[in-house]
């Protein structure tokens, strides 16, 4: 699979309270979640992200609160991939949870600028900056996440381990 | 190769005689825990697996303390429906306002006696690494983790890496577990255990009292940790005495001891009497300096509480500090006991009076503040001294904002002060 789009940059450590602010966590609702998505470090976001848009950071991205509104939010902006040169680990368990496709790349989260084009084919880990002709490599999934994903993400693996 | 206490509890809940890092295990949970902002969405997905009960009635654990008592119509839609829930499945566990069993999710589970030695836990909630203060391991998860393990008991682990933290010496005076922690997360940074675990050991474990092991454990996500653990000791036992003497009779726990060769990626000494009283400035919980070194900085707010800092020692020090002075004119003070248990033996003990009588307000049990939820929202350009956890942009409020993380003595001595400051200065 292939998603495309323009990348919205941002830096290191990029926390979950400004993903989503714990003042709009009174719903769970995606609709309402991505009204707010990013809103104390990029106001602009929300009213400007088109679906298919890229999103690219640096190191421990979505770290802090354990809030699963946080990929939620991104996903519902319309946001196809979060690259970044790292993850913390809950925002990386959830976002293979709820379906937000990410993936680990320190290159191509420091070479691509803000408003490059971006293509990434998830089969391969290939990342092509489409604007300045860069491709990078990520890392592949490991294994034990591509079988979730085989069975369309946890909540389908859990309820097929049910019905045993 | 030899395990890690982490790598052990893992194993033996897997059904595994060993286990290496990086191994990824199916392991049985002993306790599962949720709050008014994660189980609302849980409950929504356990219906999506097919299943209409969880697993164990007593091994799920449902807490509303972010937003409550209710601080609108949306979030009183939250707690309703984690009440009803709660009642629709008959959880042996129930959590309601004001009653003696109550208050924030990671001061109750240990104080009411739902956390031993060598249970593996997982909670919805970031801060759920503050049970391997007891020797459990427990770990953070989000609301589709929370979901399917309320269906199925259990849940997959990837075996983390692990450093150890020697620590040895005797704090000084008015140094804190919270200054141990910030210490730490100083010298390692945000990301420096990031998917490991963090395991104590040494002597000066020992001079740590449990509240405040749960402190240091409580704060480990803050450098991107897994868990922590501490070794079980008479500390912990005693603990156990009083919370659940029951169960430490019946000896329905375990003790794990790392080997001798367990591997770790890192090896950290601390020595306690070096630890200066220490606070985080804006915006990360790493941006660590020495409070004695922060001078005219002026405040407009304390806050004295959380799962980090709202434990009876951290309220009577509070109170120690507090006694007989006065919250500076334009400063509001924020106590919020972190559990009723807590706020009546403050009452009982004749504390609650001292916070009244130097100008503080006193709040009912509640994580509020600490996430910008409510009981304390700050405003633009406001700054304020907090024994919370995190100081990210806008987590107390408004984007411009600032939150300065400090122990107990920092926080009531800057209240005093108006500006940051130490016991020392007042």
């Amino acid at each position: 699979m292939t998603v495309e789009g323009k990348a919205y940059k941002y830096g290191d450590n990029v926390d979950t309270d400004v993903i989503i602010p714990a003042r709009y966590l009174n719903s769970s609702d995606p609709g309402h979640l991505k009204a707010h998505c990013m809103e104390d470090i990029d106001p602009t976001f929300a009213g400007s992200v088109a679906e298919g848009d890229i999103m690219v950071a640096g190191e421990n991205f979505g770290c802090g609160s354990s809030r699963e509104h946080a990929p939620v939010a991104i996903k519902a902006s319309g946001i196809s991939l979060v690259i970044a040169s790292g993850f913390a680990r809950i925002f990386y368990r959830n976002s293979i949870n709820v379906g937000l496709p990410i993936m680990e790349c320190p290159e191509a989260s420091s070479k691509i600028n803000a408003g490059d084009v971006v293509r990434a084919d998830f089969d391969t880990g290939l990342i092509t900056d489409i604007t300045t002709g860069e491709t990078f490599t990520a890392r592949p999934f490991p294994e034990f996440i591509k079988k979730i994903i085989d069975a369309g993400g946890l909540v389908p693996y859990t309820g097929q381990k049910a019905g045993q | 190769m030899g395990m890690t206490v982490s790598a052990k509890i893992l194993a033996d809940h897997a059904g595994l005689g060993s286990v290496l890092p990086g191994d990824l295990v199916e392991a049985r949970l002993d306790l599962v825990l949720g709050n008014d902002v994660t189980t609302p969405p849980a409950i929504d997905i356990m219906k999506k697996t097919g299943k209409d009960k969880v697993f164990d009635k007593d091994k799920v654990v449902l807490v509303p303390d972010h937003f409550t008592p209710n601080k609108d119509i949306k979030s009183a839609e939250l707690s309703k429906k984690l009440q009803d829930f709660v009642c629709s499945q008959c959880l042996t566990n129930v959590f309601e306002l004001g009653r003696k069993n109550m208050g924030i999710e990671h001061v109750i589970l240990p104080e009411n006696g739902l956390v031993f030695p060598g249970d593996l836990i997982i909670g919805a909630d970031s801060h759920t690494c503050t049970y391997g203060a007891l020797g459990a391991f427990s770990t953070g998860v989000g609301s589709t983790d929370l979901a399917c393990a309320m269906a199925s008991g259990s849940t997959w682990f990837k075996v983390p890496e692990a450093i150890k933290i020697v620590l040895k010496g005797k704090l000084s005076r008015y140094v804190t577990a919270k200054d141990v922690i910030l210490h730490l997360i100083g010298m390692i940074g945000v990301s420096g255990a990031l998917y490991k675990s963090l395991e104590f050991e040494g002597e000066g474990v020992h001079e740590i009292s449990m509240d405040g092991r749960l402190t240091i454990a409580n704060m480990a996500i803050e450098c991107g940790a897994k868990n922590a653990v501490f070794p079980v000791d008479e500390v912990t036992l005693a603990y156990m005495e009083k919370t659940n003497p029951s169960r430490l009779r019946e000896g329905r726990y375990k003790v794990y001891y790392p080997d001798e060769d367990a591997p770790y990626s890192d090896v950290i000494t601390i020595d306690l009497s070096e630890v200066p009283l220490t606070v985080a400035l804006p915006h990360l919980p790493s941006n660590t300096a020495k409070a004695s070194e922060i001078k005219a900085m002026k405040i407009d707010q304390v806050v004295i509480g959380s799962c980090t800092n709202g434990r009876y020692e951290d309220i009577k020090t509070a109170a120690e500090i507090l006694r007989g002075k006065k919250v500076k004119s334009g400063v509001r003070c924020i106590v919020i006991p972190g559990s009723q248990k807590i706020y009546r033996r403050a009452l009982d003990e004749g504390l609650l009076a001292v916070f009244d009588d130097a100008g503080c307000v006193i709040s009912t049990p509640t994580c509020g503040p600490c996430l910008g939820g409510h009981m304390g929202v700050l405003a633009k350009g406001e700054r304020c001294v907090s024994t919370t956890n995190r100081n990210f942009v806008g987590r107390m409020g408004s984007p411009d904002s600032e939150v300065i993380l400090a122990g107990v003595p920092v926080a009531a001595a800057s209240a005093v002060k108006g500006e940051v400051a130490t016991p020392d200065d007042i």
